[in-house]
């Protein structure tokens, strides 16, 4: 926490310039890449911020589908294509499912929240598996999105995505950290460390965790938004259990001080997946697994915790 | 026969084979408070390694005893406990306990997706078949339905499987000495257990039961990559169900999920492929620890 109401909003701004700078640069499939690792960031950024109340949600990958489903059904039954619009009712579907789920789940922790929430997430998985109205497991295609009356083609329109993923993703980080560093964001700390405690000094548990998983579905929502958009596809493995283990890989690696560190660990991920599926498409997940274990051995904290000592608490983004 | 008939006897037989593929995975978070992801690359390891060595078995003369294979079945899940247990239990699992729960359920994760690799590296991507010994046993008629015996075989092994582990656990001095690590392991440390073995033969005998579960799975399906996803979730469920750490629960569990999807499948098809997890949340919602839960103090 720098002392400086300003730090958050400066620190935001030079990361869209550099993120927007890199843009023009980079070729078009890095392009892709990077807004891919952005929409996944934001999803693991969800994860995050229950993982400093010292909770795992192995289910995520439920908002991710949520947002991808509602870009795509909205785009072919209504003709919206407005990636704004889209954005914000994908993020308002997800957050009223969140506000009824987290009833539920509030009063779970540790392994029992972990595995309610993959739950949820597999029932989705399975509903849509079996809906064949709208494509069953085959999915449906999404077309492409225009941009508050603006409809770029080619290497425009990957761009675009990809400046609205980085303004989307940077303003979400910046009121993110602002969230952690609030009163309310930092009781999630004291509740990774003793919740019988917070409960006895006044404060409540379960709303605090309850605030937690809705930020962490709008983000999560956002997120599946994008994603579906970029991939012009939706299936429904955005809900299956493995994608959620990828989001959770992310936010282990990143650990839950810096905000930065979710998004740089997501493009670390999304690297290491491309380049080892084109040279060991067999092993990549071996590679993955090996990572993980060295990750949470040698890194309990994180990639984040390497940044957080020298500036203390993070601070950034 | 009646429809209800129907349900039952399916829900048996999908019920038994549910507690086979979970029993171990209730097994090792009971003893060393572990929930391991990677119960279901074990299993499939154990689907493999039962695949290769059946078909071994028939093609040097296998046939003259075609029973001798299920001795090779019960054989090959045991070598998958005796090599992997030790390797994952001392070799990467132990580095870990003192971390939090939900840490060491990644670190299976973890082995979980190399396990995964592990598997097409050494079998390759093309499925396997074994069903001779499936096909063995011949039918059962019961009414106007045949069911294949071997379905019934692996009802007997589950309840063989269930008292067991009941029988060790409650009746024998060893049993009695895991119980106690159980209970307190600081203290059975002081009375003079040696915690560290019993994880490590613990850990292999939940290990087993995985293998077994793949050994006895094996002849009934393609063994090809991608049946551990499957099989871990469904085990989740039932032990969840249970209770954690509960052999009794993960009977109930078991039988629960069993009958719960013979239902669905006769009745409801479009609703299979998530009555499980349905069940799980109901469950949950009601009773938040599972049906038998262990009972733990709370810590100010």
């Amino acid at each position: 926490m720098t002392n400086s109401r300003f730090f958050v909003p400066v620190c935001c701004v030079l990361i869209f310039a550099v993120l927007v700078g890199i843009g023009f640069i980079i070729p078009q499939w890095a392009m892709f890449l990077a807004t891919m690792a952005l929409a996944k960031g934001l999803v693991a950024l969800g994860i995050v911020i229950l993982m400093r109340a010292g909770l795992v949600s192995f289910g995520q990958g439920l908002y991710f589908c949520i947002g991808a489903y509602v870009s795509g059904l909205m785009a072919n039954w209504t003709g919206i294509t407005d990636i704004v619009l889209l954005s914000i009712l994908g993020v308002l579907v997800s957050v009223i499912l969140a506000t009824i789920c987290a009833r539920l789940l509030s009063g779970y922790r540790g392994i029992f929240f972990a595995m309610l929430t993959l739950s949820l997430s597999m029932i989705l998985y399975g509903a849509l598996s079996k809906m064949s109205i709208i494509g069953g497991t085959d999915g449906l295609n999404v077309s492409a999105p225009t941009f508050l009356g603006y409809a770029p083609e080619g290497r425009a329109l990957g761009f675009s995505l990809y400046f609205y993923t980085c303004l989307v993703s940077v303003i979400a980080g910046g009121l993110i950290r602002v969230y952690f560093n609030s009163e309310r964001g930092l009781t999630a700390l004291a509740i990774r460390d003793n919740e019988l405690r917070v409960e006895y000094l006044g404060s409540s548990v379960k709303s605090a965790i309850s605030s937690g998983y809705i930020m962490a579905a709008a983000v999560g929502g956002l997120g599946g938004v994008i994603a579906g958009l970029a991939i012009g596809h939706v299936d429904p493995e955005y809900a299956y259990w493995t994608t959620s283990g990828e989001f959770v890989f992310v936010a282990i690696l990143s650990g839950f001080f810096s905000i930065t560190a979710v998004f740089a660990s997501s493009i670390v991920l999304e690297v290491v997946r491309s380049f080892s599926n084109l040279y060991f498409p067999n092993t990549w997940q071996l590679v993955l697994g090996v990572f993980l274990l060295i990750v949470i051995l040698l890194l309990p904290n994180g990639l984040g915790s390497l940044f957080s000592k020298r500036r203390r608490k993070g601070g950034s983004e | 026969m009646d429809l209800l008939a129907v349900i039952l006897v399916d829900g048996l037989i999908y019920g038994a084979w549910l507690f086979i593929v979970s029993v171990g995975l209730t097994l090792t978070f009971g003893v060393l408070n572990i929930l391991n992801m990677a119960h279901g690359g074990l299993y499939a390891i154990g689907a493999y390694t039962t695949a290769t060595a059946v078909g071994i078995y028939f093609a040097n003369g296998g046939d003259a005893f075609p029973l001798g294979s299920y001795a090779v079945m019960v054989f090959s899940a045991l070598l998958v406990a005796v090599v992997l247990g030790p390797l994952l239990e001392r070799g990467l699992l132990r580095h870990f306990y003192d971390r939090d729960h939900v840490v060491i359920v990644l670190v299976t994760y973890g082995i979980f997706l190399i396990l995964e690799d592990v598997m097409k590296l050494i079998w390759g991507v093309t499925p396997l078949f074994v069903s001779e010994p499936y096909s063995l046993l011949g039918n059962v008629e019961m009414g106007p339905l045949f069911y294949v015996t071997y379905d019934f075989l692996v009802i007997g092994v589950a309840i063989f499987a269930g008292l067991a582990v009941w029988y060790v656990l409650n009746r024998t001095r060893q049993g009695k000495v895991v119980l106690a690590v159980i209970h307190d392991r600081e203290m059975s440390r002081t009375m003079g257990v040696n915690v560290n073995k019993v994880f490590m033969v613990s850990f292999m005998a939940g290990v087993f039961l995985a293998a077994l579960g793949g050994a006895l799975t094996a002849p009934m399906i393609s063994v090809s990559p991608g049946i551990s996803v499957n099989v871990i979730i469904l085990a989740f469920a039932v032990v969840i169900i249970g209770g954690l750490g509960s052999i009794e629960g993960a009977a109930i569990g078991a039988l629960f999920v069993g009958i719960a999807r013979a239902a669905s499948v006769h009745m409801l098809p479009a609703a299979e492929l998530f009555i499980i997890y349905l069940v799980m949340a109901a469950v949950l919602v009601f009773r938040p620890e599972g049906l038998f839960p262990k009972t733990e103090a709370r810590k100010i």
